[in-house]
C-alpha cells in the first residue's frame, strides 16, 4: 500500500548569486513499512526533499501525498498537525529539549500529538538502553545516547512515516552502527515507512531501496 | 499539546533558576520603585481631596472680622434674618488636632463628614449631638472626646457640630467665619449696614494645594520612571538571554508540530505569568518603600506647601493596580522584541543559539542611529524647550540616547586599547572584553543611567543648598521674629521696641491674583535692611527708592517668569497700577510675590493687620527676648531668632530631597544588581571562550582575577562617561525643569569631591557584583573546562 507519493517536486532558493533550483522535478513513492535511503552529494537536495516531505518547508511546484493527504495544499497549521501525528523526524543534531529530563523528552512528541502511551515509552526506553538514564538531562548523556533518545521520541507517537536526516552523522562508526540497528529494528516493528538521508553507502545498503539525487534530480 | 509545550517552555526556567530570579527580581525591583512613588503620590492626593471636602476653604467667599479674631454669633443671626445665605464655622486647636465646627443644616453640600461608616448617627449630628468625627489615625489624639471614625476626613482634622466645637474650644457664642453661599438673592442689604466689623474675603482658588504640589509629584513620578527604566534594563537582558538560549528549543518544538501561533501565545502567557508574580512582589516592595519614605514626603509637603498629608499609608487600588499594570507593560516592552524575533524566525534557522556578539553587531548599528537621533532631539530642545513636559522629553531623550550610545563608545575605547596592547595577555584581555561587551551592555547602560542620575540630582541638590543658604542669609536679615496674638500685643511690641531703639519691620501680606497668577502682596516698611540685603536678579536704578515711595513694586522671579513680566512692565495690585522696578530671587516659594510700600499696602488692604514682625536687635537677642516678655507679655513661644528660623528652613530643605536621594541610592543598587546578574548568567556561557586560554596555560585563578579586573575596568569607563551625562542632566534640571516646575532658576555649581565619592561607590558596586562570578570561575573544575573540547558538548 502506497504511503507516500512525491510527484515532480521543485524548490528554488534565492541566493546572493540569483535563484538556485535545489530540487528539479523529483518524484518517488514509498510503501508502508518500506525503507528508502536518499543519497547524493552535498547540495544535491536530499535534506530539502526531506524537509518538504516532513512539512518543515513548502514546495514551489509538484505534489506530496502522504496517507492520501496533499501536504503541498496544507497551511502552516495543517503542516504542524502533520508533524505532530503522522511524521516523525530524526535530526542529525538530536534536537532534544535540554531542560527536560530524558523520560520527558521521550514522551514529548507523543504528548504533543495527544497519543502518549507510558507503557510504549517504557518499552522504547528499554529497547534503546535508556532505562538507567531516564532521570538525567540530555547534557549528561553521550552523543550516541542522545540520538537514541531522539529516535525513541520520534517513535513514541507511532508515526506512519519516519524521516531521518543523517541520524548518525554526529556519531563515531561503532556507535552509529548500534544506533542504526536499534532504529531499523524498531521502525520495522512499528510498520512505519522510513526515508533516510545519508552519505554513508554502508548505511544506505542496509535499507530496502536506495534513491540517488544529483543536482536536484533523481539520478 | 498546550500543556506539554508550556511545560517544556517552563522547564527552561527551572533548569536556569538564576535567570528566573534575575527576571523576577529585576521586574519586582522596577515595579517596587515605581509603585512606591505612586503610593506616595496617591496618599498625598487623597489627603488633598480629604482636606478639600472637609474644609473647602478655597471655594467660598468668607466673612471674617476685620481684626481677624472671633465674633459674636448674633451677627450671624442678624445676617440670616437680613437674607444673607451664610453658614457659620468655628476652627480651633484641640489636643493638636484642627477641630472644625459646622452647622450641618446651613453648610454647603459636600462639606463635613462625608461617606461615613455605619456607626454614624446622622440625625444626632444634624440635631447638634456631641459627635466628633475624625479618621482612624487622628481619633486617638482626641482625649476624652467620643470620636466616630470617618476615613474621608483629612489627617489631623476633626469635624463636629458648631455648638459642640464652641464648647470644646471654649468659644461659647463666638464664631470665626461665615461661609457665603453661592446662591444669594439680588437685593441684599449692604454688609456694612448689618455687620460693619466684618469684611468679605474672596474665594482663593489660586491656593489650591493639589495644583501647587503637581510639580513636586511630577518630579517624583519622573524619578520613579527613571528607576523603573533601570530595572527594565535588567528584565530586558534576562528575557533576551533566555529567548536566545531557547532558540534551539523553539525550533524543535515547531519541528515536532507545535503551531507558531500557539507557541507565541504560550511564550506570551509565560511572560505575563512572570509579570504578574513579579508585579505582586513589586507592589509589596513598593508598599514598604512608600511606608519608609512617606513621613519625609509628608514633612516636605507641609514645609513647602503647607499641605497636610497623612503619614499613614493605605493600600489604594489606584497605585497597586498601576504597579501591576506597569509590571505587565514593562515585561511586554522588554520581551516584545524577543517575541517578535521568535515569530519571524524561519523554522529551518540554525538551531544553535546565535552568538550574542553576532546578534549585537547588527543591533549596534541601529542602536547608534537611534542614539544619535535622540541626542540630536535633546540638543534641539536645549534651545527650544519651554515647560515641564518639554523638559522631561529632553531628559528622556538625553538619558536614553546616551544609554544607547554607550556600547558603541565602549567598543571603540576597547578597540583602541586592544590596538595598543603589547603583551599577549593584554591583547587577549582587551579582545575578550570586547566579546563580553554585548552581554554586559544592558547592565552597563543601567549603571550609567544610575550614576548619571546620582550626579545630576546631587549637583542640583547641592547647588540648590548653596544658593538657598546664601538666600536665607540675605532674606532672614532680622535678628528676631515675633508673632503677636492681638492688636494690643502689637501695640505693646512697637512701643517697647521704640524704647530700645529697635527697628520693627512688619511682615504683612494679602493673597491676590497678579498677571493671572496666585500672588502674595507684601507691604514693606522703608528700611535699610531691604536695600542692604536683598539682591536683585534684575533691577532698575533706585528700585527700592521707587518702591518705598509708592511709585513702583518689586516682584519675585516666579511671578516674573510665569506672568511674563519684565522690568518696567505695569502690574495691577488692587486699584493701583505700578511698574516693576526689580526682580528678586525667591527660592523655595511656590507662588508669586509683589512687594509694595507699607502705605500703599495699607491703602489697598485696610483689613489686614500685621501680626508678624522682624526686629533688628543689636546686642544679645536672648536678653532682649527676656526683657520683651517681661515688658509686654509676649511669650518666648511667640518669638524665634534668626538662627532658629534658618535651622527650620534648612531642615525643611533637607527633608525635601530625602526622597529623591533615597530613590537615587535605590536606583544605584538596582544597577549593581543588574551587573551581578548579568555576570552570573554570562558565566556559564563564558566557558567556551575561557577554556582555550586555560588550555594554553593561563591558570584558573588568573582567569578569575582578569574577570574581576574586566568588570572594574568597564565600570570605571562607564562612570567616566556617566559624569558628563550627569552634569548635562543637572543643567536640564536646574535650567529647564526647575524653572518650569517652580518658577526659579538656580546657578549651577560643581562638586568634584562628591563625584569622586560616587565613582568610588560605583567601583565598589562593580567589585561586589563581579567578585562572586570571578570566584566561581577561579574554582571551575577542570572537567567542566575540558567538556568544551569534547564532542558531546
Amino acid at each position: 500500500m502506497t504511503l507516500l507519493t512525491v510527484d515532480t517536486l521543485s524548490k528554488t532558493y534565492a541566493t546572493a548569486d540569483g535563484p538556485f533550483a535545489v530540487l528539479r522535478g523529483v518524484s518517488l513513492t514509498l510503501d508502508a513499512g518500506e525503507s528508502l535511503a536518499l543519497t547524493g552529494e552535498s547540495g544535491s537536495g536530499k535534506s530539502t526533499l526531506l524537509h518538504l516531505i516532513g512539512g518543515l518547508d513548502s514546495a514551489d511546484a509538484g505534489r506530496i501525498v502522504l496517507q492520501d493527504q496533499d501536504i503541498t495544499q496544507m497551511d502552516d497549521a495543517g503542516r504542524a498537525a502533520l508533524r505532530r501525528g503522522t511524521v516523525g523526524v530524526v535530526f542529525q543534531q538530536f534536537n532534544l529539549i535540554p531542560s527536560l529530563k530524558i523520560a520527558d523528552n521521550i514522551a514529548f512528541q507523543a504528548r504533543l500529538a495527544g497519543r502518549h502511551d507510558p507503557d510504549w515509552c517504557a518499552v522504547l526506553a528499554d529497547r534503546m538502553g535508556l532505562t538507567d538514564h531516564l532521570r538525567k538531562y540530555p547534557e549528561q548523556l553521550s552523543g550516541g545516547q542522545q540520538q537514541r533518545v531522539a529516535i525513541a521520541r520520534t517513535l513514541a507517537p507511532r508515526p506512519a512515516l519516519v524521516l531521518a536526516d543523517e541520524p548518525t552523522g554526529n556519531l563515531d562508526e561503532g556507535t552509529a552502527a548500534i544506533v542504526m540497528d536499534m532504529m531499523l529494528e524498531l521502525v520495522s516493528e512499528t510498520g512505519a515507512g522510513l526515508l533516510m538521508v545519508t552519505h554513508s553507502q554502508a548505511l544506505a545498503g542496509r535499507l530496502q531501496r536506495r534513491l540517488h539525487l544529483r543536482a536536484g534530480q533523481v539520478a | 499539546m498546550t500543556r506539554a509545550a508550556f511545560g517544556a517552555l517552563l522547564s527552561h526556567w527551572w533548569r536556569n533558576p538564576l535567570q528566573l530570579f534575575t527576571l523576577l527580581a529585576g521586574l519586582a525591583l522596577a515595579t517596587g520603585l515605581w509603585s512606591g512613588v505612586q503610593a506616595i503620590n496617591a496618599e498625598a492626593r487623597a489627603s488633598y481631596d480629604a482636606a478639600a471636602t472637609t474644609l473647602d476653604e478655597g471655594r467660598y467667599d468668607r466673612l471674617v472680622a476685620r481684626d481677624g479674631g472671633p465674633f459674636a454669633q448674633d451677627i450671624y443671626v442678624a445676617l440670616r434674618r437680613a437674607g444673607w445665605q451664610v453658614s457659620p464655622m468655628v476652627t480651633g486647636d484641640l489636643d493638636g488636632v484642627t477641630l472644625i465646627g459646622l452647622d450641618a443644616l446651613t453648610a454647603p453640600s459636600g462639606m463635613g463628614p462625608v461617606s461615613l461608616g455605619g456607626d454614624m448617627d446622622i440625625g444626632a449630628f444634624l440635631m447638634g449631638g456631641a459627635q466628633v468625627f475624625a479618621n482612624a489615625a487622628t481619633a486617638p489624639r482626641l482625649d476624652g472626646v467620643e470620636v466616630l471614625i470617618a476615613d474621608d476626613l483629612a489627617d489631623g482634622t476633626a469635624v463636629t457640630d458648631i455648638g459642640t466645637a464652641q464648647d470644646l474650644l471654649g468659644q461659647a457664642g463666638l464664631i470665626d467665619s461665615l461661609l457665603v453661599l453661592p446662591d444669594q438673592s439680588g437685593n441684599l442689604p449692604a454688609l456694612a449696614q448689618i455687620a460693619p466689623d466684618l469684611t468679605l474675603q474672596a474665594a482663593q482658588g489660586g491656593s489650591d494645594i493639589a495644583g501647587l504640589t503637581d510639580s513636586f509629584h511630577l518630579n517624583l513620578t519622573a524619578f520613579g520612571l527613571l528607576s523603573f527604566a533601570v530595572g527594565i534594563f535588567i528584565v530586558h537582558g534576562a528575557i533576551g538571554l533566555a529567548f536566545e538560549q531557547r532558540r534551539g528549543m523553539v525550533r524543535t518544538l515547531r519541528a515536532l508540530g507545535l503551531p507558531l501561533r500557539r507557541l507565541i501565545g504560550l511564550m506570551l502567557a509565560e511572560l505575563l505569568v512572570f509579570a504578574l508574580i513579579a508585579g505582586v512582589i513589586g507592589v509589596a516592595l513598593g508598599y514598604v518603600i512608600a511606608a519608609l519614605l512617606l513621613p519625609d514626603v509628608a514633612a516636605t509637603l507641609r514645609g513647602l506647601y503647607g499641605a497636610d498629608v497623612s503619614g499613614n499609608l493605605q493600600l489604594r487600588p489606584i497605585w497597586w493596580l498601576s504597579g501591576l499594570g506597569i509590571a505587565l507593560a514593562g515585561t511586554l516592552i522588554a520581551g516584545g522584541s524577543a517575541l517578535w524575533s521568535i515569530a519571524k524566525m524561519p523554522l529551518l534557522a540554525a538551531a544553535q543559539p546565535r552568538a550574542l556578539a553576532m546578534a549585537a553587531g547588527r543591533r549596534a548599528r541601529w542602536q547608534l542611529i537611534v542614539a544619535l537621533v535622540l541626542l540630536a532631539i535633546a540638543a534641539v530642545l536645549v534651545f527650544t524647550a519651554d515647560g515641564l513636559v518639554a523638559g522631561f522629553v529632553m531628559l528622556g531623550a538625553l538619558l536614553v540616547g546616551a544609554a544607547f550610545a554607550l556600547p558603541p563608545v565602549l567598543n571603540a575605547v576597547l578597540a583602541a586599547a586592544s590596538a595598543r596592547a603589547k603583551s599577549v595577555t593584554a591583547q587577549w584581555f582587551w579582545a575578550d572584553s570586547r566579546q563580553q561587551l554585548p552581554g554586559l551592555s544592558l547592565a552597563l547602560m543601567a549603571l550609567m543611567l544610575a550614576i548619571a542620575a546620582n550626579v545630576g540630582v546631587s549637583t542640583m541638590v547641592s547647588s540648590f543648598r548653596l544658593t538657598f543658604t546664601g538666600f536665607l542669609d540675605q532674606r532672614l536679615a532680622s535678628e528676631l521674629y515675633v508673632t503677636t496674638e492681638n492688636a494690643a500685643q502689637t501695640e505693646a511690641l512697637i512701643a517697647y521696641a521704640a524704647t530700645r531703639d529697635v527697628a520693627v519691620l512688619p511682615i504683612q501680606s494679602a493673597d491676590i491674583q497678579v498677571a493671572g497668577q496666585p500672588t502674595e502682596v507684601f507691604g514693606t516698611r522703608d528700611h535699610a535692611t531691604y536695600r542692604d540685603n536683598w539682591q536683585f536678579l534684575q533691577s532698575l536704578p533706585d528700585a527700592w527708592d521707587a518702591t518705598f515711595a509708592g511709585q513702583a513694586v518689586v516682584i519675585n522671579e516666579q511671578l516674573a517668569r510665569r506672568g511674563g513680566l519684565a522690568l518696567g512692565d505695569m502690574v495691577q495690585v488692587g486699584a493701583q497700577t505700578l511698574p516693576v522696578a526689580g526682580v528678586y530671587g525667591d527660592y523655595g516659594n511656590p507662588i508669586g510675590q509683589v512687594v509694595l510700600a507699607e502705605a500703599a499696602f495699607a491703602a489697598e488692604f485696610p483689613e489686614v493687620a500685621p501680626r508678624q514682625f522682624g526686629l533688628r536687635v543689636s546686642g544679645d537677642v536672648s536678653d532682649f527676648v527676656t526683657d520683651l516678655t517681661e515688658a509686654t507679655g509676649i511669650g518666648p513661644g511667640q518669638t524665634i531668632d534668626q538662627a532658629g528660623i534658618k535651622a527650620v528652613s534648612l531642615a525643611i530643605f533637607e527633608r525635601t530631597f530625602t526622597v529623591t536621594t533615597a530613590l537615587n541610592i535605590l536606583t544605584l543598587a538596582v544597577a549593581g544588581f543588574a551587573i551581578l546578574m548579568s555576570l552570573l548568567t554570562l558565566a556559564a556561557m563564558r566557558l567556551p571562550q575561557l577554556a582555550p586560554a586555560w588550555a594554553m596555560g593561563m591558570t584558573r585563578a588568573k582567569l578569575g582575577r582578569l574577570e574581576l579586573l574586566r568588570a572594574v575596568m568597564l565600570a570605571v569607563l562607564t562612570a567616566v562617561l556617566a559624569l558628563p551625562l550627569g552634569l548635562a542632566l543637572a543643567w536640564v534640571l536646574l535650567a529647564v525643569v526647575n524653572v518650569a516646575a517652580f518658577g526659579w532658576r538656580l546657578p549651577m555649581y560643581l562638586f568634584p569631591l562628591d563625584y569622586a565619592r560616587l565613582g568610588g561607590f560605583a567601583l565598589l558596586a562593580a567589585v561586589l557584583a563581579a567578585g562572586w562570578p570571578a570566584w566561581r570561575l577561579a574554582r571551575t573544575p577542570p572537567a567542566d573546562l575540558l567538556k568544551v573540547f569534547a564532542n558531546e558538548r
